[in-house]
């Protein structure tokens, strides 16, 4: 009676565990078949000439197969939108959870939730129908499908990660240290710009790093608002012209190629590439939580 | 260069400045849609499927494909993500297999969407032979939210007060005994909140049916888990970027966007509710 009862808390347990270990599954089979389905481009093209190839004609004869501007326009797409979304992301962490008195924080948490809650084809409808057209008139290009759309619709997504992990992190501050910054005589803002920010500065690493993970991987707003010309951009004029991203060449080319194609081997390849991408970025912002993880002698 | 007290004025301006930055971004957008899209809305535009090339009628196969795919990806994420979670935070202890877990759902969730999709196309409509289909989408998009429904359900569950096992298991109660009859009921409400945030997830995601099953168009409503099928995020990409008359049928584009907004918010916002009357009712 009590071994049954045993060999059965035994089966339950082994079985929770081998569904915990299918996300490890999951993750092995993503890498396999990514890399897979990648790899079989290399047998025709060097993976050199992939990686570092300045033009992305798929469709000519012969095609041409270089990521460059693909992985270019993400990072350029990328790098506006953590331009916009650091600094509004952070300040409103701040002023959350160190100034707005508790009710109005309540009030205010649950509207940043709505911004992670849009889908993404929403902000690229409304990026598409309201900022384009803006942005054209505003800035007088021949056309509002920029680099510079996608970074605003970016960061405007990449918010809500930014200022709930950072708003975790500063208020997970002991209030001891704030204590005696202000006992000491230091105002409010000295205290948060000078113990409270520096105390809870891995973990809005970390934020500003989930952010980036979003904003590279971020696929149908790109897509629908940043014009889709696969050109190395300039710089910093490359902002006001249109780009195509990885994640969008993906999904815009992938109906249209024929299965086992080159083409078809390398848009996994693009996704392997990515894949790796957005690993590290885990990695690194998982990495920098752990080692600075706010150690205070009780 | 400015007094303490100046400078901290400057900067609480500052800092309000940006969150009334954020706060206008919300309002915007949802004013946007709502205001343009509420007068596409009405019993025709639900009910009735798209008209002379889509662009009239209603967007009736649309919600009928999102809510297969809603049924579809949660009956296999939702018993998968729930024992995994029992296993994280009732069994494990600290060790390198629970470490090797705790990565791989943390890399999960960081993985972007058209990656699963390219992986779902690759795995289920090629290599299990599914095809493009509800079956293959609906896979999918269960491994996109599973990561989301383990930390929602772990994070429910790591707010019942260990007292509370500690005193099951004293009186010579089995784990599991202790998980079912003491755990899960009261970390349930929590529970509850993460997979209906998880459906609100999976209605808006469109890259991974994308590559998937996703149809342009299809005149009759899917019969079978086999079948192709048209759902409301990918409905309003098509016509917004590639419809018959872009221009003219701003409308229904308004329409079908409000429509995907108000599931989405709607679904989040009942969560919030459930979690806040439990909180209230919960106190230890």
């Amino acid at each position: 009676m009590l071994k049954s009862t045993r060999s059965k808390e035994f089966a339950i347990e082994s079985l929770l565990l081998a569904v915990s270990a299918v996300t490890v599954v999951i993750l092995i089979l993503i890498s396999l078949f990514l890399f897979g389905e990648g790899a079989a481009l290399f047998k025709d093209i060097p993976f050199l000439d992939f990686l570092t190839g300045k033009n992305w004609y798929p469709t000519s004869e012969p095609p041409i197969f270089g990521l460059l501007p693909l992985l270019l326009g993400t990072l350029l797409v990328t790098a506006g939108a953590i331009i916009i979304a650091v600094p509004l992301g952070i300040a409103s962490a701040v002023f959350i959870s160190e100034i707005a008195p508790p009710k109005v924080a309540e009030i205010l948490k649950p509207i940043i939730e709505i911004l992670a809650g849009v889908p993404s084809v929403v902000y690229g409808f409304f990026g598409l129908v309201v900022l384009i057209p803006r942005l054209q008139q505003l800035l007088d290009l021949p056309t509002g499908q920029t680099a510079l759309a996608g970074s605003i619709m970016l960061g405007i997504m990449a918010l809500p990660t930014i200022i709930s992990i950072s708003e975790d992190a500063i208020s997970a501050v002991p209030d001891f240290l704030k204590e005696g910054s202000l006992a000491l005589g230091a105002t409010r803002w000295q205290t948060i710009y000078r113990v409270t920010v520096p105390a809870a500065l891995s973990g809005i690493s970390a934020a500003v790093m989930l952010g980036m993970g979003r904003a590279i991987g971020e696929t149908m707003t790109v897509m629908m608002v940043t014009g889709n010309a696969a050109v190395i951009p300039g710089f910093p004029g490359g902002i006001f012209a249109p780009v195509k991203t990885m994640t969008a060449t993906i999904a815009l080319e992938m109906g249209e190629v024929p299965q086992g194609s080159e083409h078809y081997h390398a848009l996994f390849a693009i996704g392997a590439v990515l894949f790796i991408i957005t690993l590290l970025i885990n990695l690194i912002a998982e990495a920098v939580k752990r080692k600075y993880r706010f150690k205070v002698g009780s | 260069m400015f007094s303490p007290k100046t400078s901290e004025r400057i900067a609480f301006a500052f800092l309000t400045l940006a969150i009334a930055i954020v706060v206008a971004f919300v309002f915007t957008i949802i004013f946007y849609i709502t205001s343009n899209g509420i007068g596409a809305i009405s019993t025709d535009f639900l009910t009735q499927g798209p008209k002379n090339r889509m662009t009239e009628g209603g967007i009736f196969p649309a919600i009928v494909g999102t809510v297969f795919l809603i049924i579809g990806s949660m009956a296999v994420a939702l018993p998968l993500g729930i024992l995994a979670a029992i296993y994280l935070n009732e069994y494990a202890e600290e060790g390198r297999i629970v470490w090797i877990i705790q990565m791989a759902i943390n890399n999960l969730a960081g993985t972007p969407s058209v990656v699963f999709g390219l992986f779902g196309l690759a795995m289920f409509v090629k290599y299990m032979g599914f095809g493009a289909s509800i079956l293959a989408a609906s896979l999918t998009l269960a491994l996109v939210v599973l990561p989301v429904i383990i930390r929602a359900s772990e994070e429910a569950m790591a707010t019942v007060p260990p007292g509370l096992r500690e005193a099951s298991l004293a009186l010579g109660v089995t784990r599991w005994q202790t998980v079912r009859k003491i755990v899960l009921p009261i970390a349930l409400p929590g529970m509850v909140t993460g997979a209906i945030l998880s459906v609100g997830r999976v209605a808006g995601e469109t890259a991974p049916i994308l590559l998937t099953g996703a149809a342009y168009f299809l005149p009759r409503l899917p019969t079978a888990i086999s079948d192709q099928f048209m759902a409301l995020p990918y409905h309003l990409f098509v016509l917004a970027t590639s419809g018959t008359n872009i221009a003219a049928t701003r409308p229904i584009q308004y329409g079908t966007a409000l429509v995907l907004l108000l599931i989405v918010l709607g679904v989040n916002f009942v969560a919030v509710m459930i979690r806040r009357h439990y909180k209230k009712k919960m106190r230890w």
